[in-house]
């Protein structure tokens, strides 16, 4: 029951922040905040508590389930339930949903109630997601997070917004779509075999069918995840929904967005379809890579701080793919690290930028340069974050990065080499970053407050996270762990065959 | 004729009888509440005597007319349409000058022409039905003669109708020549026993399809639904999308799977080219629009065509997804024209972009309700329009109807993206030195109204996020 409260206190804190805000623009925000810091003390609690780590059945070692009959015409159930991968997942949710709120306290001083349940109800739709076991209600949340953030985009967003937001909304909705018929083909080829009307996860695993089929019905699956994620060729709305949403919405779509298409090819496209996916497995490795260097380089290019930032999510993303292709235990460890630390560290810096914006009022890196001296807390957070960025070791990125490329090695030393050449380039842009925007002449004469302490606490929470991703991954590691073991196990997964 | 025939035609008779009474009312006294109130009374009450008539059903009242339970609930679905019309109408013409108790009877008269329309197994009361349904909505398109484009409108509409009724009726004869009934069951019968190609059955079912093709506005029997939708007063426009639309739909789905309609390969073909030029072609045009009727009608033509795929698959959830569809489609439709009628002022009805610009800001209900409806047409979750699509999907998937469903989730990308520019005028935020400039006034929105669109929004939402119970009455329709 615990999984549907921490999803239901967000859809009502949701309605209780629109509804406070006659009483004052505070309101909102305190209700949010406190309705984000219950659901992650309830997370963490989740956490402590921990499951039967030696529940070797497949699938079994959820920490929570709930489970409830929704529409029986078409056997769809209200299946909740967590494993170490969603409680992870959930508590990076909660985490980053707590840092927007706290970044958007100046940033947003227009329809204040409206911005706040728009936000808490996208994160409610991210945590469903994260938590879904019936494919149906797995899908009514995808589509739940859509909504809101379109709105958050196209009413708080910057110049070009709502170009950005229908784009986003649109690309997203094609995927999705396929997706749903994808969802009912694998159904229906089920209840063909067993009679059985279902949606739900675990019975539909293992569904035996046809080769070419069960290809068709991976990349229905596959283009809703490669939208999200984003793989290189369906990328196109992340550079202008980032660049456009304002700094919350930019920390969610890059810190949480994107992960659940992640999420989504890890619990669904690869475990539902492992012969396909195997089969798939070189394409969509190169993808990966492919991503990796293009976005890299596209992030070197770019003279909008925000730009280069969300091209070099697409980067560090075409790592996570990789490393789900991959599929065996080092790589898919490495992928949720990445995951994980990814979602920090791209918060933090939308986070920067956005106050960075927000005083300079502008994000050209041209108009910047020599900001060290008059905004040295700046500087020296930014240094940090973009060396995690990089992946220098003791910092989150780098576990990650390292471990899908250990993982890789074992599969394909080809991939490995060239998605290496990528932890080169991001050394190039993220420096390129801090040296055009701290370092070297002041262009123009900004006379401009530092970060506020608030700021400094929220960067400095993350911080601390980051730190700890980095220096002392295995707790995270231990609980992922379980999780992905019982994944590995319910397929022997695509690439195991070809270890060398 | 017994009393149990009487009894199951007692939601037409009643309906019948209050347009009498209203008539009656009119002639003595006019009196716009009072014949209002009446209207709704006697919808109510022919709503009312649906549970009579089920005791009493399945029951054959003459070769004409079948009570069974899909005419039941269609009745059901259209005298509450109706109702919510009449819901609608009475804010509607108050604004406006002139007399407005004929409006009534006109609306009941052509409520009473869709219920015999769901309830029609018979060419005869097939084409009653229909004619009286036609009549009455000339007069009603172009009721508000104050104006020009509804008198447009109405011409427009009544010499196309008046063209596509021969066209039906022409079709009737060709099929009454080849299998010599007008029954819908006998000539399924009929149809059985012949071994050939019927190819007098055949152009006479095309050309039926023409005339219920028109009613239904899907392409190629499209052009008027923009101007005509345009034109008409918004209420009006309501009924036509969807009372008018819904019984064709009901009687059209009726006779095809009695006729079996599928078992012919090239009626398959024309209605597959149907389905996907509807959805095409409506969804297309819908994007060159700026006038939000002028998008309602275009999307709705994508709807139908939408509609059209269930139809075309076969199985047992046929009839269910259909229903399904339609009551999502008919409670989108009037919540969406429900916001046209409320924002529309005495000298024109609202439909352009200025009209909707900030309304979250200006009135967040009005533009919370309709962004619910918006997203609803679009199909997006714990909205009924995405329990009616998932169910289209559902049996297209099951009939392996790949084509038709690519071209569907094609279509309701493009869908979603028109809709979406409602919403990015309605969410426009007013420019902060001079918030009152831009801020066209709200009129006042009648209680009646407000009872309505609350009504559509709480179905809509429990549709969408409970519709098992919903799902449990539409099951034994077929």
């Amino acid at each position: 029951m615990i999984l549907a409260w921490l999803i239901i206190l967000l859809l009502v804190a949701g309605i209780m922040a629109w509804a406070s805000e006659r009483r004052g623009p505070q309101w909102p925000r305190w209700i949010s905040l406190g309705a984000l810091a219950i659901d992650l003390i309830l997370g963490l609690s989740l956490w402590k508590a921990g499951g039967d780590p030696f529940d070797m059945t497949p699938g079994g070692a959820w920490i929570a389930e709930l489970s409830a009959q929704w529409i029986p015409r078409f056997g769809i159930s209200l299946h909740l339930a967590m494993d170490g991968l969603s409680l992870l997942l959930v508590l990076l949710t909660l985490f980053l949903g707590l840092m927007s709120v706290a970044a958007s306290w100046t940033e947003i001083t227009k329809q204040v109630g409206f911005f706040h349940f728009n936000l808490l109800w996208v994160l409610a739709g991210v945590l469903g997601v994260f938590i879904a076991m019936d494919l149906f209600l797995f899908f009514v949340f995808w589509e739940v997070m859509l909504v809101p953030m379109y709105f958050l985009i196209s009413i708080w967003g910057h110049e070009n917004r709502v170009y950005a937001a229908v784009k986003f909304f649109l690309f997203t909705q094609a995927g999705s779509l396929l997706m749903l018929v994808a969802i009912l083909g694998l159904t229906f080829i089920h209840y063909q075999h067993t009679d059985m009307l279902t949606f739900d996860y675990q019975s539909l695993l293992g569904t035996a069918m046809d080769p070419t089929v069960a290809m068709w019905l991976m990349l229905g699956f596959f283009a809703a995840f490669a939208v999200k994620l984003p793989v290189v060729p369906f990328h196109t709305w992340l550079p202008d929904a980032h660049t456009e949403a304002p700094t919350a919405g930019s920390v969610i779509l890059a810190g949480l967005l994107l992960k659940t298409g992640a999420y989504g090819l890890l619990r669904f496209a690869v475990p539902l379809f492992p012969e396909a996916a195997q089969a798939f497995a070189p394409v969509a490795m190169g993808l990966g890579v492919i991503g990796i260097l293009y976005g890299a380089v596209l992030a070197f290019a770019q003279t909008d701080l925000k730009r280069l930032v969300a091209y070099s999510s697409i980067s560090h993303l075409g790592f996570v793919l990789l490393g789900i292709f991959a599929w065996n235990a080092l790589a898919l460890e490495g992928a949720v690290m990445q995951m994980l630390a990814h979602g920090v560290t791209t918060g933090a810096l939308f986070i920067l930028v956005g106050a960075l914006q927000e005083r300079l009022h502008t994000r050209d890196m041209r108009r910047m340069g020599g900001l060290w001296a008059t905004l040295p807390r700046f500087g020296a957070i930014g240094l940090l974050f973009a060396i995690a960025s990089l992946g220098l070791p003791g910092l989150g990125n780098f576990v990650g990065e390292f471990l899908v490329l250990l993982g890789t090695y074992q599969v394909s030393i080809l991939m490995t080499m060239l998605a290496s050449l990528g932890v080169v380039a991001a050394t190039i842009y993220s420096l390129a970053l801090v040296q055009h925007t701290f370092h070297g002449q002041a262009r123009e004469q900004w006379n401009v407050q530092d970060l506020s302490s608030r700021s400094l606490a929220v960067l400095g929470v993350l911080i601390v996270v980051q730190v700890w991703l980095g220096l002392y991954p295995q707790p995270f590691l231990e609980t992922a762990g379980q999780a992905l073991h019982n994944l590995v196990g319910i397929s022997d997964g695509p690439a195991i065959v070809s270890r060398r | 004729m017994t009393s149990a025939d009487f009894l199951a035609l007692l939601p037409l008779l009643v309906t019948a009888l209050s347009s009498l009474i209203v008539l009656l009312i009119t002639a003595f006294r006019r009196n716009h509440l009072l014949v209002a109130v009446v209207t709704s009374l006697g919808l109510m009450g022919a709503l009312m005597t649906l549970p009579v008539a089920s005791q009493v059903a399945p029951r054959h009242v003459t070769p004409l007319l079948l009570v069974d339970a899909y005419a039941i609930f269609y009745s059901g679905l259209l005298l509450a349409a109706g109702l919510a019309v009449t819901g609608l109408s009475y804010g509607y013409l108050e604004k406006r000058a002139g007399q407005h108790e004929e409006f009534y009877v006109l609306l009941l008269l052509a409520t009473l022409g869709a219920i015999t329309l769901a309830a029609a197994t018979h060419f005869a009361s097939f084409f009653l039905g229909l004619e009286l349904l036609s009549v009455s909505l000339y007069v009603l398109i172009a009721y508000v003669r104050t104006d020009k484009r509804p008198i447009e409108a109405g011409i427009k509409y009544m010499i196309l109708s008046g063209a596509s009724s021969s066209f039906l009726l022409f079709g009737m004869a060709l099929v009454y020549f080849h299998v010599g009934t007008m029954e819908f069951a006998r000539m399924a019968v009929a149809l059985d026993d012949h071994v050939d190609v019927p190819y007098p059955f055949l152009v006479g079912l095309v050309l039926i399809l023409t005339g219920v093709g028109f009613k239904l506005a899907v392409v190629p029997f499209h052009m008027w639904a923009s101007d005509v939708y345009e034109g008409a007063p918004a209420p009006v426009t309501a009924f036509v999308a969807t009372v008018s639309k819904g019984a064709v739909m009901a009687l059209f789905v009726r006779y095809w799977l009695i006729v079996d309609g599928a078992r012919y390969e090239s009626l398959w073909l024309v209605l597959s080219l149907i389905a996907g030029g509807s959805m095409c072609v409506g969804n297309l045009l819908a994007l060159w629009q700026e006038n939000v009727k002028r998008i309602l009608a275009y999307s709705s033509i994508a709807h139908l065509g939408y509609l059209f795929v269930a139809i075309l698959a076969s199985g047992t959830m046929v009839v269910e997804a259909v229903t399904f569809y339609l009551v999502a489609y008919f409670i989108a439709t009037l919540g969406a024209f429900g916001i046209v009628t409320v924002l529309s002022r005495s000298d024109g009805d609202a439909a352009a972009m200025h009209d909707y610009r900030g309304l979250y800001w200006r009135r967040p209900g009005l533009g919370g309700v309709l962004t619910v409806m918006l997203l609803s047409l679009a199909g997006i979750p714990l909205t009924a329009g995405f329990m009616g699509k998932f169910y289209i999907i559902t049996v297209g998937v099951q009939s392996a109807l790949w084509v038709l469903l690519i071209l569907l989730v094609l279509n309701s990308v493009i869908g979603l993206f028109y809709y979406l520019r409602i919403i990015v005028w309605m969410s426009t935020v007013p420019a902060e030195a001079q918030p009152r400039v831009i801020a066209i006034p709200v009129p006042d929105v009648s209680w009646t109204e407000h009872v309505v669109l609350a009504m559509l929004t709480i179905l809509l939402v429990w549709l969408g996020l409970y519709p098992s119970p919903f799902i449990r009455m539409i099951q034994s329709l077929s």
